[in-house]
């Protein structure tokens, strides 16, 4: 058996629909513990007092906003590559989950920002890389609707979604290519030295668990709905011409 | 129950209630849509099946009943 085999969209629609109930009951099993035991349970740091609290939001969907692109550039490559049109209606089905998450990200990042630096805005290198994160899935989404044919949609978005990786990556890793910025290094790391204290660590890796279910969720879910609606198309061009 | 969340107190809450709404209108939109694009597909599939049907007589039953 190949992952090709789901490039078939019967096949992705005979699997998907066994899969989905499993993983909305595991994304109600991670993300409301995940939230609850944040904001519920985990105490008030040092330096932000009970402020530490939006990491268990602001730090999965930054996680997120990222990685959709990431999950969008390798299906772009794989329409590009391969024409599986399963693949490019994955990455437009994941655009606006991408989308939510990093204005997620944003706001929490402002409303945070304003009591404690002073500022719900800088032009801060990650900051500034976030917001052209979210004009590129704005565009993204934009020219899949502004192309007529599903298959030059197709073609463009995924250029748009090479060129945007860039700002995906830089998103990343902004903070290491410039410092000097306000925003404080990443929360997660593997060197146990350096990453938040284990009081936070566990409900944050949970939501983040959380999160990351949610999204594989809502783009199958989405996923399906984009297989149904390009068939209804190809239905209702073939009614036309008959 | 409710954490006492001192003078952050409307910074959390309104992070939280503004994430949690997004998250509810994706989730939101992604339904109505799905189920939007479903109803219509059932229709146009019907839609066709009835086309398709070869056509037989008029109504097999009327004639069955002027036989008799």
């Amino acid at each position: 058996m190949s992952i090709w085999e789901y490039a078939n969209p019967k096949k992705f629609m005979e699997t998907t629909a066994r899969l989905m109930p499993w993983l909305v009951a595991l994304t109600a099993v991670t993300l409301i513990p995940g939230l609850v035991w944040g904001y519920f349970f985990s105490p008030e740091a040092e330096n932000f007092g009970t402020s530490v609290k939006i990491i268990y939001l602001h730090v999965p969907s930054a996680f997120i906003a990222i990685n959709a692109w990431i999950m969008m550039l390798v299906a772009s490559l794989i329409w590009l590559v391969r024409r599986h049109h399963v693949s490019v209606l994955a990455a437009k089905a994941a655009a606006p989950i991408g989308l939510t998450m990093t204005l997620i990200a944003l706001i929490t990042g402002a409303i945070w920002g304003q009591p404690m630096w002073g500022t719900w805005w800088a032009w801060d290198p990650r900051l500034t890389s976030f917001l052209v994160l979210f004009i590129f899935y704005l565009g993204y989404m934009a020219l899949w609707e502004a192309i007529e044919n599903p298959d030059t949609a197709a073609d463009l978005t995924s250029i748009l979604c090479i060129v945007g990786s860039v700002f995906a990556l830089l998103s990343r890793y902004a903070t290491l290519f410039w410092p000097q910025g306000l925003h404080q290094d990443a929360s997660l790391s593997l060197d146990k030295a350096e990453h938040v204290a284990d009081v936070y660590h566990r409900p944050l890796v949970l939501s983040i668990i959380g999160f990351v279910l949610l999204f594989i969720t809502l783009v199958l879910y989405r996923t399906r709905t984009e297989v149904r609606a390009r068939r209804l198309k190809a239905l209702q061009a073939r009614e036309r011409m008959a | 129950m409710m954490p006492d969340l001192g003078k952050y107190e409307t910074v959390i809450l309104s992070s939280y209630g503004a994430s949690l709404l997004l998250i509810a209108l994706l989730i939101l939109a992604s339904w109505i849509r799905a189920r939007r694009v479903q109803r219509e597909l059932s229709r146009m599939e019907e839609h066709r099946r009835h086309a398709k049907r070869p056509s037989g007589p008029p109504d097999a039953g009327a004639g069955a009943k002027e036989d008799s």
